[in-house]
């Protein structure tokens, strides 16, 4: 079996796959790619199914070799991957030589890179996912972030996989917003007008404390003061909720799985891929949309990700 | 009940207003129903104290016909008895490097450390939900004479096993995670394990006692 080595992690490197919903009554949260777009478009480029686990790369990536080759694609944030000092080419699929070398650098754009290998990244899985859930030392390889000398399993690839690119029309559905669109949380109607007006039209920083369980917003700072007292309960992925000192968090893929602050919106689902995006210091806003529009952009998002016609030259 | 949307992808169903055994009944009929008969949209449920929140495909259906379905799913449940509660005991060195703000619980309502060891292990507990983290139950009533608030800013890493107290709460930390719970002991016990087939130790619904233990007990547990 073909194998990928670690000769250096980089800031965070994980297995991820799609994660594993449904575990909410045991206190498991989903984990997941934070882009899983970008992972599902690796996994197509290199005629994987869409949910076959790859590496997400945080920030600053490492270097990884392929003793025996292997094929690959390049997705998500751009961190200047290169192969023998000649940069490669993202969003494309690509066969590299057995005994190559593949060094990223540091991001040029976006918060997250995904390394998709035809075939995917092989390990144990846990409740039915590869997906590593850091907090939690979970799933994925040793439940934690890759180390240098790790040796990671690569599966079988199905035969002769087409090179292909992304093409700029999918390119362009798929990128990167600072709008991000949300509908209103289950506590909404706890602010009071003028505050809910701060939010939608504001501009918040993402930050530096902010990982895979939650992004912390900076900015002006919320009335978090409710009247209520609020009485733990179940939180979803994309929750905005603010705490006593005004202060927003975006819960996100390793997210607790409930919780006792005021929720105020809640990011769409067509969305949460760009939260997985977002760096530290970048600045976002937030846009207030119908649960309905929210359902269409989703469908049309899911409808363009399952038409390989329409994604692939 | 009342349902309210949480996001695009899910709605809080609310079985109560108040913390307490006839919400909790009514969140566990509920639960274990939709773990019976799924409905095809459903992809995750989290019971709390007093609401379900519900995630479902919004490819499959939308926020009208999801609500119809928890509300029709509810009316059934009243004919259902709640399933019956298993008891876990879980042994608990207090005090020492294991408890560090048993003192502090002890002073700030008159007592000495060992009557708030014994109000603590007197009582059963009930497993309102599992949340926060992978196997961790939050466990009530704490008895009022005990009741203590959170720390004002959190410990960036509880050790796995601690037993932890907050409002009328108690709760056994599964994993190392960072907390604002005030530390009474640790357990020797592993709380959640995933080769485990029931990963965590309590789930929704159990009856909880604490037995305290010495250090060599803790000890040999441990090895055992």
């Amino acid at each position: 079996m073909s194998s990928l080595l670690v000769e250096s992690a980089g800031l965070q490197t994980t297995v991820q796959d799609l994660g594993r919903p449904g575990f909410g009554p045991e206190g498991v949260s989903a984990s997941g790619a934070a882009d899983p777009v970008a992972l599902r478009l690796g996994n197509l480029l290199v005629e994987n199914q869409p949910g076959v686990a790859g590496l997400e790369l945080t920030l600053v990536g490492g270097s990884f070799v392929f003793p025996d080759g292997a094929v690959i694609a390049l997705t998500g944030a751009d961190l200047g991957a290169t192969v023998n000092g000649r940069p490669l080419e993202m969003w494309a699929s690509h066969t590299l030589e057995p005994g190559t070398k593949l060094m990223f650098g540091a991001t040029r754009n976006f918060a997250r890179g995904y390394l998709a290998i035809a075939g995917g990244i092989q390990v144990d899985p846990f409740l039915g996912s590869a997906s590593t859930h850091v907090l939690s030392g979970l799933g994925g390889f040793e439940g934690r972030a890759l180390r240098k000398g790790d040796r990671l399993r690569i599966g079988r690839a199905s035969k002769n996989v087409r090179r292909r690119r992304i093409t700029l029309a999918a390119l362009y559905a798929f990128k990167p917003r600072k709008v991000l669109r949300v509908t209103e949380g289950p506590q909404a109607d706890w602010f009071s007008e003028t505050t809910k007006q701060v939010f939608y039209r504001d501009v918040f920083r993402v930050s530096e404390e902010s990982d895979r369980v939650g992004l912390r917003l900076e900015g002006t700072a919320l009335d978090g003061s409710t009247a209520r007292e609020m009485i733990t309960e179940g939180v979803s992925l994309g929750a905005v909720q603010v705490t006593p000192s005004g202060q927003p968090i975006i819960l996100f893929v390793e997210q607790q799985t409930t919780g006792g602050y005021p929720k105020i919106a809640n990011i769409i689902a067509a969305d949460l891929h760009r939260i997985g995006q977002l760096r530290p210091r970048a600045e976002i806003r937030f846009q207030r949309t119908s649960l309905a529009v929210a359902r269409s952009l989703w469908i049309e998002q899911e409808r363009l990700l399952n038409e390989p016609e329409q994604l692939f030259t | 009940m009342k349902v309210r949307a949480a996001s695009d992808q899910a709605i809080l169903a609310y079985l109560g207003e108040e913390i307490g055994q006839a919400a909790h009944e009514r969140v566990l009929k509920l639960l274990r129903l939709l773990q019976q008969e799924p409905p095809r949209w459903i992809r995750n449920v989290q019971p709390a104290y007093c609401s379900l929140l519900v995630n479902f495909d919004i490819s499959l259906a939308d926020h009208v016909e999801v609500e119809e379905t928890i509300r029709s799913y509810e009316q059934r449940t009243e004919k259902h008895r709640a399933p019956k509660a298993s008891t876990v005991e879980i042994p608990v060195c207090y005090g020492g490097e294991f408890g560090p703000d048993l003192d502090e619980v002890a002073a700030v309502h008159g007592l000495k450390p060992a009557q708030v060891i014994e109000v603590h292990s007197s009582e059963t507990y009930h497993a309102y939900f599992l949340g926060f983290a992978p196997g961790f139950a939050y466990l009530g009533d704490l008895p009022a004479a005990i009741a203590t608030p959170r720390l004002s800013s959190p410990r960036k890493r509880v050790p796995a096993g601690s037993v932890g107290i907050a409002g009328r709460q108690t709760a056994v930390y599964p994993m190392a995670t960072p907390g604002a719970w005030r530390l009474l002991g640790r357990t020797p016990l592993r709380m959640f394990r995933a080769d485990r087939k029931m990963m965590g130790l309590i789930s929704i619904g159990d009856q909880v006692r604490f037995r305290p233990i010495t250090n060599r007990e803790f000890g040999e547990l441990e090895r055992g």
